[in-house]
């Protein structure tokens, strides 16, 4: 049996967002600016998948903005906001967790003489709202926190952060990395007054190639990539239509994030339980955690070797995070775990296509792991 | 104009009587690795190899890099190939190496006259050119000691060559002069270099890898041909062995005491080297070890892994530092590649405590409790084979 559980890496794309794909390269391939029919029709479809990224998030069309990937997004959000405020502050409020997407602005931001303040998470992952309060003041320009840690899925408190801006008379953009959180929790920016929200595509079954950037309306920032003044501007560019055509499709056959968490929830406490009835193997995500993704360690089993060993027996899991190979992981060391603990990490991740047989199959290869690969004997 | 590239050949030219089989060897050599870039001859006279061209298509840069990685060559330029008209000579001098040129500020000019019925005499001939290139690039001044570029014509039977200075060739002896050797190969700084050694001396490589799946990825067998292909535009083409040794390894994590790990396994990565070895009628087994750089390299272990060898034990690398191997693997394009971050077969069950200096009975004791014969048989049916080309 072949599993597929490492859905934050990325998930495969549904039927729907393949035709749609498909549709926009050999019918639809019309440069959205172009002025003759072609283009009008590829136009057409451009503005109609905005539309439908919008209703998934209650924004307005006009406030979704297409990028080529969840980076580009955070990126675009992030030096966007704070050349649109530098004159107002030199402080940016982030958190210690973030995706390298975000943490590797803030290092540039640094070296260009800001100040970044880096909230620690606690032992179980999860960050506190009074360490926020005593982050955020009136030289704060930014605040850029992700709603769900990749690694570990701890979901942070990113619909209380604006309320304490506004308490603290900052100036401050409020900017939430969505990309693991979307269409999984129900998070809607103007619900919680988030300024900036990044998406992507691939996350949510859609193809690889494309995200989304929301901007609030009443927001300036400054645009990032330049160029032809595609997307307003805010992102230069020819859009990338069939990826796009394919996210639309994904959003749309997306199904309801309330009852997508309720049956992952189940999926979830399936494997937690069985996990816990396993010797020598912990759990290192929060209780409270997105469902979505569980990080475990296996006692003395070094993280690539499990991997491989899953991969041998067809359960497809990631070492830490996808993105960092061969680097200890900065999320899991900030947590506190040690470095055997860490060393030994893997990350597994459900969809809402993920079934109970593949949570039970994936159960058995952790068993069989933690018995048969131990590093030393007895 | 139609531009060659002059080969010289490097010890060669001292061997004496092994000398035209250790040129046609080397001719083979460039013929095979220029084979994928177009239509062209190799001319051998004296110590002199010419790679002529038969149409523009041929691509001379791709030809001159790879020249510069062929093992037997001291030195090669490439040149221009003119009528023998002393006119055409003439003219065709500074605009073919104008290059050169407006990047030195002396020169002189050398004339090599095979062709003894050619009107002018060498002397004759320097005077020319100098006054043509003097009168072309205004800037450049004569230095006859000490040049920034000297100018050859070679008036030869057939036409008259025009080139620059030489450039240096990657020294060594011609591969497949040299026998044929196993490397073993785990996809570390050292065994690269240690081929690249080896090759450099006219070695011919088999290489031979152990995997042990799920304890090692399948992106350090990548690892491994992404180094062996890098080697093999130095060697040539390699064979690559690689042998199944999940098995072995937990056998001897099972049953022997941890202390003596990776001592044993080194042993039986040495069994059956040689095994595979004797095969493909290799002559020496070839290692990237250096003393001291890890327990499992102290000269006991060497003195252990070696007394389970038939064939010798080559260490190019055994009196290097770390640093000089690096430098080595840096200037062959390796260390990126070795430096990836996979685990390997040498650090799985890597003991907390290696033996730096085990005993001969202890190291055979415990190998007793392994079914040596039918682990190592199983092994060798497994190996899987392919060839690395550059």
């Amino acid at each position: 049996m072949e599993c597929y559980l490492d859905n934050s890496a990325t998930t495969k794309p549904c039927k729907a967002a393949v035709d749609a794909e498909i549709s926009a390269l050999t019918e639809l391939y019309g440069n959205p600016s172009s002025l003759h029919q072609k283009g009008v029709d590829a136009y057409m479809l451009l503005e109609k998948s905005r539309s439908t990224i919008a209703a998934s998030l209650k924004a307005d069309a006009g406030e979704i903005y297409f990028t080529p990937c969840g980076t580009v997004s955070n990126n675009t959000a992030i030096f966007g906001a704070v050349g649109a405020k530098k004159r107002l502050g030199k402080k940016i409020v982030t958190t210690a967790l973030e995706h390298p997407s975000v943490e590797k602005c803030m290092e540039r931001l640094e070296e260009n003489g800001f100040e970044v303040v880096r909230i620690q998470p606690q032992s179980d992952g999860n960050t506190s709202l009074s360490d926020f309060e005593n982050a955020i003041d009136e030289n704060t320009i930014l605040v850029s926190v992700m709603a769900v840690n990749n690694e570990v899925g701890s979901v942070m408190p990113v619909e209380n952060l604006k309320k304490i801006i506004k308490s603290k008379n900052s100036p401050a953009l409020l900017h939430v990395d969505d990309v693991q959180g979307y269409m999984k929790i129900p998070l809607y920016p103007k619900n919680c007054g988030i300024d900036l929200m990044s998406v992507s595509a691939h996350k949510v079954h859609g193809p690889k190639g494309v995200g989304a950037l929301y901007i609030n309306k009443n927001v300036r920032i400054n645009p990032y990539i330049l160029g032809g003044g595609q997307e307003s501007n805010m992102c230069s560019g020819t859009q990338g239509m069939p990826a796009i055509a394919g996210f639309a499709a994904a959003v749309e056959s997306g199904g309801s994030v309330e009852k997508n968490l309720k049956y992952t929830a189940e999926l979830n406490l399936r494997l937690r339980e069985r996990i816990k009835e396993i010797p020598g193997v912990h759990i290192n995500s929060p209780e409270n955690a997105l469902p979505y993704i569980i990080n475990i360690s296996i006692d003395e089993i070094p993280s690539q070797v499990s991997v491989n060993f899953f991969s041998m027996n067809g359960v497809y899991i990631s070492a830490g995070s996808a993105c960092s190979k061969g680097h200890r992981s900065d999320v899991l060391q900030n947590m506190g775990l040690s470095p055997d603990r860490i060393d030994s990490a893997i990350r597994i991740s459900l969809s809402n296509d993920t079934k109970k047989e593949e949570i039970d199959c994936c159960a058995e290869v952790i068993k069989s792991a933690a018995e048969k690969l131990r590093k030393h004997k007895g | 104009m139609k531009e060659i590239i002059l080969i010289k050949n490097g010890e060669l030219a001292l061997k004496g009587l092994n000398r035209s089989s250790f040129e046609s060897t080397l001719a083979k050599n460039i013929k095979r690795r220029l084979q994928s870039l177009g239509k062209f001859k190799v001319i051998r006279s004296q110590s002199t190899i010419t790679v002529e061209p038969f149409d523009e298509s041929f691509d001379m840069e791709e030809a001159e890099d790879r020249i510069s990685r062929i093992f037997g060559i001291a030195g090669y330029e490439r040149a221009a190939a003119v009528e023998k008209d002393m006119e055409v000579i003439l003219k065709t001098t500074p605009v073919y190496l104008s290059e050169a040129l407006k990047n030195a500020s002396t020169f002189k000019v050398e004339a090599k006259r095979a062709d003894k019925t050619f009107p002018l005499k060498s002397p004759e001939i320097c005077c020319d050119v100098g006054e043509a290139v003097l009168n072309a690039f205004p800037h450049i001044r004569v230095d006859v000691k000490n040049p920034d570029l000297t100018i050859v014509i070679e008036i030869r039977e057939n036409a008259a060559y025009i080139h620059g200075d030489q450039k240096k060739g990657a020294g060594g002896m011609p591969v497949g002069t040299g026998g044929k050797a196993a490397l073993l190969i785990s996809g570390g700084i050292d065994s690269p270099v240690a081929g690249w050694m080896m090759a450099k001396r006219g070695v011919v490589l088999n290489a031979v890898h152990f995997a042990s799946p799920p304890f090692t990825s399948p992106m350090s067998e990548m690892k491994v041909h992404d180094l062996l292909a890098k080697v093999a535009k130095y060697s040539g083409t390699i064979k690559l062995m690689t042998v199944p040794f999940t098995e072995i390894q937990e056998n001897i994590r099972d049953k022997c005491p941890e202390e003596l790990f990776t001592l044993i396994m080194r042993r039986y990565m040495m069994r059956i080297s040689n095994i595979l070895a004797e095969k493909e009628g290799c002559e020496a087994i070839v290692t990237g070890e250096s003393v001291g750089q890890v327990a499992s390299q102290t000269l006991t272990a060497m003195m252990s892994t070696d007394s389970v060898s038939r064939l010798p034990v080559l260490r190019p690398l055994v009196g290097m530092d770390k640093n000089e191997i690096v430098v080595l693997s840096r200037k062959i394009d390796t260390f990126d590649i070795s430096i990836r971050p996979f685990e390997d077969c040498c650090t799985v069950f890597t003991p907390k405590h290696p033996r730096l200096h085990p005993k001969a009975d202890e190291i055979e004791k415990a190998e007793l409790s392994l079914d040596s014969d039918a682990l190592i048989s199983r092994a060798v049916e497994g190996v899987k084979q392919e060839l690395i080309t550059f």
